[in-house]
């Protein structure tokens, strides 16, 4: 590859707007639209069945109505799959549901059943909580001892970005949100941070011309040395993760689509996020350094 | 190539080789988790009431019981452990019918004889409209039907108010809406010495019991008191039968028989001999993958897997030509390690494990891209291949090491934090970075280091283009 020179710090301030915009929208989203959380945070009901022939889900709503649980969420995934997420929270209901579709259905097989209670989706709500902000925590600090605290905030800007926006498509596509969903955010986290830290580790390196380049030129300068590291790099995970998304099977299907989502978002992320950031920063109260 | 750099490629061809036999023959090594093999896994927490506390010895006993009744039902490999101060976890893989598990692992099983004082009448079925000829005759059918229902009710309500008047009485219905006000208890559970599934002469199946000398004398009493009258069989506080005791039965033997399936006589009988929860438990957490499905995940995973491998070794090998060789030989050795690491840990794969797997795959040659971008960085600066090689990894190692120890702070988070699947995704995560950090530094050096000597020269490695 040809050695780059892209003035990307020019359109700083448009980018950090617009991410500006991304991030509240996304955050409008979360408050009012919501995330369709899935039963692992809210406790319920699901079954994923399989019929003998493919079967309309108007068929399937109607034996479901006949037991009172006609409000259930009825997904198909083939001609033949559906998962079904039953109304009520009750293991009897769930019986009741299953036992009346094996009437109308004889060739069905209930091939997965969840059952979580209340009280352990509302625990894991809270884990989760504290995972994030324990992560968010520790790589701030692990930054800040290795390069400066200005670092360690742009960069976690980043990653917060990149998670939030993660969140603010998950609820536009209304794409359900289950435990493994905690291990997407944080693995974006983590590659968000991987990427932005590229390009940070590079712009320490080139801090010494400070003084001479001016800050912009500088991450200018850092940017284009390290962008066709950041192009290939982002190749290479979503290879495997486009992979993962159409080849890997149902249950990993809104795992995969966050994980596709984050790449994209932190690629971009890092160098205008993270670098724009401390641009701006830098510009308002330079440090002696 | 020098004689220093000579351990490098010793110390790889020692942890390939050692890899290489922890990983092969591969089958039946590594643990699946029940997400990928088939099974249920069910959380049970310990409900106090007054009669029951929960305590150390409550707990310990709910175990004791649990491990018979699984023993008994036959489950290989059944993990039934303690989580915390009142919930126990219960694994059982393999089981097809996960309905039955947990009517088998989540019932009280507290069975009572107790004599029948009084019987409402049974609730009938509800009116269906099919069966009426029009919309008129349903509904009027309907009207009957609530006031049979409500009637019921009442009576249910006169029964409550005369068992408080005699005590040690209760109210109990059975599985066809009626009610009965049973007297004491007359035998317990505890006096049972054995149940078996037998069948009557009918060929339905029933449950035949056998007491201890004990109870066989409580029972032998209980039914010369109550010849021409009956006695109920109550289990959980369900009334399963009552049937009229015709006359005295001595000896100790007695049989359940009420409508159920083969299947749920066995399963009765098991419940029986294993004997009652010391405490109510309530399933608070049930999650059953049949064995179809597991099969289908890991199938789907190594496709996803195998497709998103094969597509970046032939980004490297068509972006960094000779360079991508040793690159796409770091990311084999990475891949055999995680599993070798999968092994010797003994982990869990998971299906979220097996992502982490796949995601790994991209994310180990990420170090291989920054080492080879900084030695062309360096090539055009004018340095000789051998000494960009060496800036190049000297370069490129704090970034490599900086990167991945964030990503690691954020696995190790989720370990501590995650349960079962996510748990099994940090794991594999964790010893994936590892792996391709490993990999990065030493495998593609060693064997970068290895063309250069071949060759006598690297010049073709590395184009100035």
């Amino acid at each position: 590859m040809r050695i780059s020179n892209i003035n990307f710090m020019q359109h700083r301030k448009t980018a950090l707007l617009l991410s500006l915009v991304c991030v509240v929208a996304s955050l409008g989203l979360i408050f009012f639209k919501g995330l369709n959380l899935g039963i692992d945070f809210t406790g319920g009901n699901v079954v994923q069945a399989e019929f003998a022939q493919p079967t309309a889900i108007e068929d399937i709503r109607q034996v479901l109505n006949s037991v009172g649980q006609g409000g259930s969420v009825i997904q198909s995934y083939s001609e033949r799959g559906v998962i079904i997420r039953i109304s009520a929270n009750e293991e009897e209901a769930r019986k009741q549901a299953v036992n009346a579709l094996r009437t109308k259905f004889p060739g069905i097989q209930i091939i997965r059943l969840e059952k979580v209670g209340p009280v352990v989706g509302a625990e894991l709500r809270q884990e989760a909580f504290i995972a994030l902000i324990l992560a968010l925590a520790g790589i701030l600090a692990y930054i800040t001892v290795r390069f400066q605290f200005r670092f360690a905030v742009v960069s976690v800007a980043a990653l917060l970005h990149d998670a939030v926006i993660t969140l603010g498509i998950f609820s536009i596509t209304g794409m359900e949100i289950s435990s493994s969903f905690i291990a997407a955010i944080l693995t974006i986290v983590g590659y968000s941070l991987n990427d932005t830290i590229v390009v940070l580790d590079r712009i320490r390196e080139n801090w010494k011309n400070l003084r001479r380049e001016g800050i912009v030129d500088l991450l200018n300068n850092s940017i284009n040395q390290t962008i066709s590291r950041t192009i290939n790099t982002s190749v290479t995970t979503l290879l495997p993760v486009v992979a993962l998304y159409v080849w890997g099977g149902e249950v990993l299907r809104s795992f995969s689509f966050a994980l596709l989502v984050g790449i994209l978002v932190g690629t971009y992320s890092s160098i205008y996020v993270a670098s724009g950031l401390l641009a701006e920063w830098w510009m308002k109260s330079p440090q002696k350094g | 190539m020098l004689r220093r750099d000579r351990w490098r490629l010793g110390l790889v061809a020692i942890v390939v080789v050692a890899a290489l036999v922890t990983v092969f023959p591969i089958s039946g090594k590594i643990n699946l988790g029940l997400d990928l093999k088939g099974g249920a896994h069910i959380v049970l927490q310990a409900k106090e009431s007054e009669d029951s506390k929960v305590t150390e010895d409550s707990i310990e006993r709910l175990l004791a019981v649990l491990r018979n009744r699984v023993d008994q039902y036959g489950v290989a490999e059944p993990v039934i452990q303690r989580e915390g101060r009142d919930r126990v976890i219960v694994d059982l893989p393999g089981i097809q019918d996960p309905d039955a598990a947990l009517e088998l692992i989540g019932k009280t099983a507290e069975l009572e004889f107790r004599s029948v004082i009084e019987a409402t009448a049974a609730v009938p079925p509800g009116p269906q409209r099919p069966n009426y000829d029009s919309d008129e005759e349903f509904q009027r059918a309907e009207t009957r039907w609530n006031e049979a229902r409500s009637q019921i009710e009442a009576a249910r309500e006169a029964l409550a108010k005369r068992s408080e008047e005699i005590t040690g009485s209760r109210v109990s219905r059975d599985d066809e809406g009626r009610y009965y006000l049973l007297g004491p208890v007359l035998v317990s559970g505890k006096d049972l010495v054995d149940a078996k599934t037998r069948y009557d002469n009918l060929g339905r199946p029933v449950v035949g019991l056998t007491f201890s000398s004990e109870g066989a004398k409580l029972f032998d009493r209980a039914t010369a008191d109550n010849v021409g009258r009956q006695i109920a069989i109550v289990l959980d506080g369900v009334v399963i039968s009552a049937p009229v005791v015709q006359e005295r039965i001595t000896g100790g033997n007695a049989q359940i028989s009420g409508r159920f399936s083969a299947a749920e006589a066995s399963r009765l009988s098991i419940m029986l001999r294993a004997g009652a929860l010391p405490i109510a438990v309530e399933v608070i957490e049930n999650r059953s993958v049949g064995p179809s499905l597991g099969e289908d995940s890991i199938n789907s995973g190594i496709r996803a897997g195998l497709i998103g491998a094969s597509l970046v070794f032939l980004f490297m090998l068509l972006y960094y030509r000779t360079l991508g060789i040793a690159a796409d030989a770091a990311l084999a050795v990475a891949i055999l390690l995680v599993f070798a690491g999968l092994i010797s840990l003994k982990a869990t794969l998971t299906l979220p494990g097996i992502a982490g797997i796949v995601l790994t795959i991209g994310m180990a040659v990420d170090g291989n891209v920054l080492i080879y971008e900084r030695m062309r960085e360096e090539t055009r600066a004018g340095k000789t291949p051998l000494a960009a090689i060496d800036a190049g990894f000297k370069k490129a190692l704090t970034t490599i090491l900086d990167a991945n120890i964030t990503t690691l702070i954020a696995a190790a988070v989720l370990f501590y934090f995650g349960s079962g699947p996510v748990r099994g995704f940090a794991v594999t995560l964790s010893i994936g970075i590892v792996a391709s950090v490993f990999c990065n530094v030493l495998v593609t050096r060693a064997l970068l280091q290895y063309f250069i000597g071949g060759r006598g020269a690297a010049g073709s490695l590395l184009p100035r283009s």
